[in-house]
Formats: structure tokens, C-alpha cells, sequence
């Protein structure tokens, strides 16, 4: 019993395991830099994150069904290039038109991504959503002739740029989202539907799961949510530019596998995936002040995604452990 | 034998389940060949058959996987076509395949309700908010029903013995199962503790108003649970028995082909 107990400990440790890896990161960056921890730092690093928050939020409901979408950084940045040229040719209603077509952009690209994947049986997530990657981010460069578009509406500049007192208001529009998204996962009926899927297709299947249904459903929020991240880009460059969002996907992929959710479907929580883009965040500010050179970033985020898949390795183990030691105890 | 008298008094009654010269070909391939069975209310009956013999080829038909090629499917007297998976349930038939269709993500509770969560508003479907309390209490219920005992009904099924998940499947199936469960070797991956537990539930059943079909290989259980044993063999009936000890030597030849066919039973 007392095995099965420090067994139980190990596995919530491991669970707990991204929060943990955040509060070492502040707590060391806190120590080496006296600015790290100033309302306006925590503030900047908030704002800073929240486009990859975003993109991140919906990479989960698509790795939760254990797929990948490789095409958010292009869709965001197309959601860009259309949001700012409808402004261009249409100014009125505040710009609501505009912000309207960064939403749809994201829809339409993710649902063809879905409805390639389940009607034209692609083979696997990658093949669909790689080509949307390429086709989304040369339409963007068609569309604008490969300049940025240095026109926005002001509420686009306000989601991405504004402040509520001290608080960025697009981290106000990731909170907005993340709830949305909590409800979605933990209490409607569609994402216990996503978790099943992505535990066991094949049964979701046989206890009569719409499976195609609840796989395009995912790719479809995974591209809205890449025009609400189009939005706070935009609006934080306050321009429509073809090229942002450069990596952003994966980026937004490292963030949901940092943050627990797991590569085999079925596992992840937003709140996870909140913690994984914020370590993301964290480090590049950090390591910012302390003045180390960008490129050193990308190596400790590599290093951070080797560890945080091995705490999923680790898990698998362990409940394998688990399980032995229940059937020895039947 | 209060059991068996039981039964022979309700012969006389119409079988819950009767399967009518049903034929399926896959290509060239003949894996049914014109079987006919039936299942009479509160029986437990066996599925014998080597390898290829048909038996997953016809509980499939039954559950709404396959559609057989000639032949019908009575249900309490009534002729249904089971066109799927989702059809097959509402006719409160469950089937309880190999492997097991668990989620190892989700816990007893939510295994117990996969697909077919309860929401509030009802009618918002899929977009309705899931009754986690409702569906708790149900599930704890049926399996204290069931005398099914697990550590707790809130522990991942990814973390449970391959008896637990095997009663919990089980469970799951005779809980919703209105009128039928089938079981497809329901045993075959289990020690000798851990079978009894799955053994006793299937012996139970009819208790709880519910016929059962299983499919086995170990004849030392279906002497144990079943009251008839059918044989097939190459998707073939050859022919029937009481699983008694009288008659395991009989059930071998049958199954494996060594004995002459039962009068009136088609050759292979």
C-alpha cells in the first residue's frame, strides 16, 4: 500500500510538474535580475505572451485529439494581410468588418484543414495542415504584395496594444478565451467527446461518437483561435504584415506539450497549456535582461520540451507500474 | 437445476433473440453460412468455435458492425435490421468486445457514460453541460448493483488491472444493456482470481433481467456460467449441448470437427 501511495505522490508530481518548471524559472530570474519581478515587466511578459497563448489554446483542442496544426503562424499572418486590407477598402462600423474577416480567415483555413483531414482521409493532421501552412502564408504575400499593410482599426490596436491600468488588455482577451475554453473541455459534452477521441478512436467509434465531426470541429477552433492571435499581432504592430507569426506554430505546439498536454491525444488542460506558454514567455524575458544572446533561447526551450516529454514518459511508466500493482492486488 | 427447469418451461415462449439462416460473405469468403440461432430470455449461452469458425463474425452482426447478406434478426418476436453500433444499443443490445473499448483517460464514472453523456439543457445535445453528479451516483450505483467492487470510481482507467477494466466493461454493458449483452471472450486475458470476478457477474446477469451471449474458449467457464453451448465451425452450425461435464469430450469433437454433426445440423 505504502508502494502504491509514493506511486500516487510520483504521478501528481508529474502532473504538477510545468507549474513547478514556472515557479523555478521566476524564482531564478527573480534572483538574477532585480527588474524581473516590476509590475511592468510581469506586465510586458503577459502582453508579450498572449498571441502565443492564444494560437496555444487552440493547438490543445487539436493535440487533444492527437493531431497537430502546423498551419497556425500562416494563418495568422493571413488573418492579418485580409483583417487590414478590408480596412483599407472599408472603414465603417469601427472597423468591425475588419475584425470580423481576422476571425473568418481563421475559421475558413481551419476548417478546410478539418474537412481535407476527415473527408479527403489524409493520412495524418501534418499533411493538411502543412499545406495550409504553405498556402495560407503565400496567399498572405500575394494579397499584399509582400509589404505590410500599416493600417488597423483602433479596437484591433486596442485588443493587441491597449491597457486596462496595468493590465494589457489582450491578456484580458486570453483570459476571455481560456475560460471559453475550460468550459469547452471540462463541462460540455463536445469536450469530453474531444478527450475520448483522443484516448481511443476506434472506440469512440463503436460507442457511437460522430469521430469526424468532433476532428473537424477542433481544427476549426484551432484556426479561430489563430485570427484572434492575428488580431493582438496586428494590433501590437498595428499593421497587417505577411510574414508575422513566423514559427508561431510551433511555437504554440511547444507551449501545449511544455504544458502536459500529450503527443498520444487524450491528455491536457488549458490551464496547462497557460503554464507552457507562459514558460515559454518567461524565458525569453528573462534571459532578455540578462542580456544573453537571442539564440540561446532556442536552445533552452529545446531543452525544456526534451523534459517536459520525458515527464510524460515518465508517467506512462509509472501507471504501467501502477497497474501491476493493482492487479497483484485483486 | 432450478435454473434449468426454469428454462425449459419458458421453451415454450418466444426467444428474445433469434437468428435466421443469416449469411455473410466477405469477397469469396463464406463466414456465414446460413447459421440460425436463438436466445431465450434469462440464458446464458455459449459460442463455441475454433479460430475462423464465425463467431465474432456473427455477434458483429448482431451489434450492428456487419449487416448479414441473407437471412433475419428477430428481436421478442419483431424482425430488426441493426444498421450500426448506435442502433444496436438502442435496441438495448451492449457488446463487450476484446478489447474492452475503454478510455484509459477517463475514469470509471466517465468510461461508464462514454458517448452517451447525460446533459442539461437536453436539448442542446453535445453542447449541453454534462451532469458529472448525476452520472457519478448512477455509475456507483450500478456497479454496488452489480457487487462489482473497484478501488474507487474516480481512478483513471489507465490505471486499473486488466480485471478491473474487464469488470468494468462488463458492468457498463449489463447496466445499459436492457435486454442483451454479449461478451467476446470475456476471460481470455485474465488469471484465475480476477475470471472468477467476471465469471460470477455473467452468472448474475439474468438476475438483473438480461440475456447474455458469450464467446469463449475456455470450457472450464462456460461449463460454469453457460446453460447451452452452440457450436460453429467454419461458419457453420454444427450443434448444440448443455456445457456439462457429461458432454465437454462431446463439445471438443464438435469444435474442432472430430464428431459426427448433430441430426438436422448443415456439414460444413
Amino acid at each position: 500500500m505504502s508502494s502504491e501511495r509514493s506511486l500516487r505522490w510520483s504521478l501528481t508530481l508529474i502532473r504538477l510538474g510545468p507549474a513547478i518548471i514556472l515557479l523555478l524559472l521566476i524564482m531564478v530570474f527573480n534572483l538574477l535580475s532585480p527588474v524581473f519581478l516590476t509590475v511592468q515587466n510581469v506586465s510586458n511578459i503577459v502582453a508579450q505572451t498572449s498571441a502565443l497563448a492564444v494560437l496555444a489554446i487552440g493547438q490543445l483542442f487539436v493535440i487533444l485529439v492527437a493531431g497537430i496544426d502546423l498551419s497556425v503562424g500562416s494563418v495568422l499572418a493571413l488573418s492579418t494581410v485580409t483583417g487590414a486590407l478590408v480596412f483599407t477598402w472599408n472603414q465603417g462600423l469601427g472597423g468591425s468588418l475588419s475584425v470580423a474577416t481576422f476571425l473568418l480567415t481563421g475559421l475558413v483555413a481551419g476548417f478546410l484543414n478539418g474537412f481535407m483531414l476527415t473527408k479527403g482521409k489524409l493520412p495524418h493532421a501534418f499533411i493538411p495542415t502543412l499545406a495550409m501552412f504553405y498556402a495560407a502564408s503565400g496567399l498572405a504575400l500575394v494579397l499584399s504584395n509582400g509589404r505590410a499593410i500599416p493600417q488597423v482599426p483602433g479596437i484591433v490596436v486596442t485588443l493587441g496594444n491597449g491597457y486596462l491600468g496595468p493590465i494589457p488588455v489582450p491578456v484580458l482577451l486570453v483570459a476571455a478565451l481560456a475560460l471559453l475554453a475550460v468550459v469547452l473541455t471540462k463541462r460540455l459534452k463536445w469536450g469530453r467527446w474531444v478527450y475520448l477521441v483522443g484516448g481511443d478512436k476506434e472506440a469512440a467509434r463503436r460507442v457511437g461518437i460522430p469521430v469526424d465531426r468532433v476532428i473537424l470541429s477542433v481544427f476549426v477552433i484551432s484556426g479561430l483561435m489563430a485570427g484572434f492571435a492575428g488580431v493582438i499581432t496586428a494590433g501590437r504592430t498595428s499593421s497587417g504584415y505577411p510574414t508575422a507569426g513566423e514559427l508561431a506554430e510551433l511555437q504554440a505546439i511547444a507551449a501545449v506539450i511544455i504544458g502536459g498536454g500529450s503527443f498520444f491525444g487524450g491528455r491536457g488542460s488549458v490551464a496547462g497549456v497557460l503554464v507552457g506558454a507562459l514558460i515559454l514567455g518567461v524565458i525569453a524575458n528573462g534571459l532578455n535582461l540578462l542580456n544573453v544572446d537571442e539564440y540561446w533561447q532556442l536552445i533552452v526551450a529545446g531543452g525544456i520540451i526534451v523534459f517536459a516529454v520525458e515527464l510524460d514518459v515518465l508517467r506512462r511508466y509509472l501507471e504501467g507500474r501502477f497497474r501491476t500493482l493493482q492487479a497483484q492486488g485483486d | 437445476m432450478e435454473a434449468e427447469r426454469k428454462h425449459t418451461s419458458q421453451n415454450e415462449e418466444t426467444p428474445i433473440l433469434e437468428v435466421r439462416n443469416v449469411t455473410k460473405r466477405f469477397g469469396a469468403t463464406l463466414a456465414l453460412d446460413n447459421v440460425s440461432l436463438d436466445l431465450r430470455h434469462g440464458e446464458v449461452l455459449a459460442l463455441l468455435g475454433d479460430n475462423g469458425a464465425g463467431k465474432s463474425t456473427l455477434i458483429k452482426c448482431l451489434s450492428g458492425v456487419y449487416q448479414p447478406d441473407e437471412g433475419q434478426v428477430l428481436l421478442e418476436g419483431e424482425e430488426v435490421t441493426i444498421d450500426s453500433p448506435m442502433e444496436a444499443r438502442d435496441l438495448g443490445i451492449e457488446t463487450v468486445y476484446q478489447d474492452l473499448s475503454l478510455f484509459d483517460n477517463m475514469n470509471v464514472v466517465g468510461n461508464f457514460y462514454a458517448g452517451r453523456e447525460p446533459v442539461s439543457p437536453r436539448w442542446l445535445g453535445s453542447w449541453g453541460w454534462v451532469r458529472d453528479g448525476f452520472m457519478s451516483k448512477k455509475a456507483r450505483e450500478s456497479l454496488k448493483n452489480l457487487q462489482v467492487n473497484l478501488p474507487s470510481a474516480e481512478v483513471e482507467i489507465g490505471l486499473m488491472s486488466g480485471g478491473q477494466r474487464q469488470a468494468v466493461a462488463s458492468a457498463r454493458a449489463m447496466s445499459f444493456g436492457r435486454k442483451i449483452v454479449i461478451l467476446d471472450e470475456p476471460t481470455s486475458a485474465l488469471g484465475a482470481r480476477e475470471s472468477s470476478n467476471v465469471l460470477r457477474l455473467i452468472e448474475e446477469a439474468p438476475e438483473h433481467g438480461v440475456s447474455v451471449i458469450v464467446i469463449s474458449h475456455n470450457l472450464e467457464h462456460v461449463m460454469q456460467v453457460c446453460h447451452r453451448a452452440v457450436v460453429l465451425r467454419q461458419g457453420v452450425r454444427v450443434g448444440e449441448a448443455q456445457p456439462t461435464e457429461a458432454n465437454h469430450e462431446r463439445l471438443v469433437s464438435l469444435i474442432v470437427g472430430a464428431a459426427e454433426h448433430d441430426k438436422g445440423e448443415k456439414q460444413p
